[in-house]
């Protein structure tokens, strides 16, 4: 996605913010603490609904077979590949850290960048880890923002890119205006090491790594569900809180306000 | 044998009693685990397993606990009637979905690491379902309903942080809401997955 038409969007978004097309109300509640909740727009619902049939086309026709196919490779290939991947990422991830005020895991990732991708022979093996520098968890704009207290705003689904939601789809764009060094010396600079396919490429290959990991768990969630598209919607911001908390701990993400009423026993 | 000793051991037989029936959390959930995991690594058809996971999951899970936390806000506007309906039908959608789910596994090894007591209702069990050449490992805590502790019982089961109950709630409520609040709605669509 060009640059402009990633502004052009995020700007409507913004725009129609308070405009709830969902035939309710246009809102869930997701637990924004122990004690309280933080209410989540689904202003789109209805658009939002027919991107994702669109996108659950585009998955069983290109991506499913993708990630399949992605599969037949030995495993050592695919750790190897998502080692990589994953080693690169840390290029978004450390700034975050930094403006996250994670200093200690900033110097982690980046002695874990430095080793990786020397040593680890561009991040393929991980190296960092036999010296005991453990992988952390990602970190990006949309966290970050989180974290400097911006709210959610409203979700929305992505063609191709799936669930997001403004704040989220914010921090993307900050990946796009400087904020992604690999972004940056292969499609801004198109250095004569790197071109914009190799920055495409790997943004494709992260999609299938994370989609071939995922086969069974879509497809049971797919087999099981009776509104997958709420789902999805559901286990997405659950996963964007979990994140921008920084919440490791499952006691530290479950609130009792709901089940304190459920008295079975 | 005067009153006093009399009743010091009378208190101390039941509460020591009491400790005995109490069931470990942990132990509930390493039970089902090796239990649900010699059933799926039998060679038994696939009917057989789904009917003997059944059977665990009616023991150890609260099917009608978690039954009306995912009816969310609309369990204290529904009938009495509309409630039983709602009952019967989700405790048929849970098994259905529930037996699906782990049947396509073949031998899932899960290690209990530890477990923390939220308060006297509940204590969270921490378990990891080890890797495979397919998939990573993944980490799955368990919600235990400990009310009674002779019978604790699942509530939830929080995959890699996120959680299935809650992820139901919010599936079953955007039905009826998206249906102008009609728990109808939600029975017809819990009908039709029953059929499928």
């Amino acid at each position: 996605m060009n640059k402009p038409l990633s502004v052009l969007i995020i700007l409507l978004l913004l725009f129609f913010h308070n405009y709830a097309l969902a035939g309710d109300d246009g809102k869930i509640k997701l637990n924004g603490n122990n004690n309280g909740y933080l209410e989540v727009n689904d202003c789109f619902e209805k658009i939002n609904r027919g991107i994702f049939s669109f996108n659950q086309i585009l998955d069983k026709a290109i991506f499913k077979p993708l990630a399949k196919g992605y599969r037949i490779f030995p495993k050592p290939i695919r750790s190897g590949t998502s080692n990589a991947l994953s080693n690169l990422g840390n290029v978004v991830t450390i700034p975050n850290n930094v403006l996250q005020g994670q200093f200690k895991y900033a110097g982690v990732n980046s002695a874990r960048l430095l080793i990786n991708s020397t040593l680890g022979i561009g991040g393929i093996f991980d190296v960092a880890s036999y010296y005991g520098l453990k992988k952390l968890d990602k970190e990006d704009y949309g966290q970050t923002l989180g974290v400097w207290g911006a709210g959610e705003g409203c979700y929305f689904v992505l063609p191709v890119l799936g669930p997001t939601t403004v704040r989220d789809s914010l921090g993307s764009v900050v990946n796009l205006i400087g904020g992604d060094a690999w972004y940056n010396i292969t499609v801004v600079k198109d250095t004569q090491y790197f071109s914009e396919a190799d920055y495409y490429a790997s943004r494709l290959i992260d999609g299938v790594d994370f989609r071939a990991k995922n086969l069974e768990s879509f497809d049971s969630l797919e087999k099981n569900s009776v509104d997958l598209y709420a789902s999805v919607r559901s286990l997405y911001l659950q996963d964007r809180y979990r994140k921008i908390k920084n919440i490791d701990k499952t006691t530290d993400t479950l609130s009792d306000d709901d089940w304190e009423e459920v008295d079975s026993q | 044998m005067n009153y006093k000793k009399y009743f010091v051991f009378i208190f101390l037989f039941i509460n020591l009693n009491s400790i005995s029936l109490a069931k470990d959390p942990s132990a509930l959930i390493n039970e089902i685990v090796d239990e649900a995991a010699s059933i799926l690594s039998s060679e038994d058809p696939v009917e057989s397993k789904i009917i003997k996971l059944n059977t665990i999951a009616e023991r150890s899970v609260d099917i009608d606990g978690i039954g009306m936390y995912t009816l969310g806000k609309y369990r204290k506007t529904i009938s009495d009637d509309q409630k039983i309906k709602y009952r019967k039908l989700f405790k048929s959608y849970f098994l259905k979905s529930f037996s699906s789910r782990l049947v396509d596994y073949t031998n899932p090894r899960i290690n209990v690491i530890s477990q923390k007591k939220i308060n006297d209702k509940y204590t969270i069990v921490n378990s990891i379902l080890e890797a495979t050449s397919k998939r990573p490992q993944v980490k799955i805590d368990w919600r235990i309903y400990t009310k009674n502790p002779e019978r604790p019982l699942i509530r939830d089961l929080i995959v890699e942080g996120l959680s299935l109950a809650r992820t139901q709630k919010e599936e079953f409520n955007s039905i009826i809401q998206n249906n102008e609040n009609d728990i109808n709605a939600l029975f017809k669509t819990l009908e039709e997955f029953l059929i499928k």
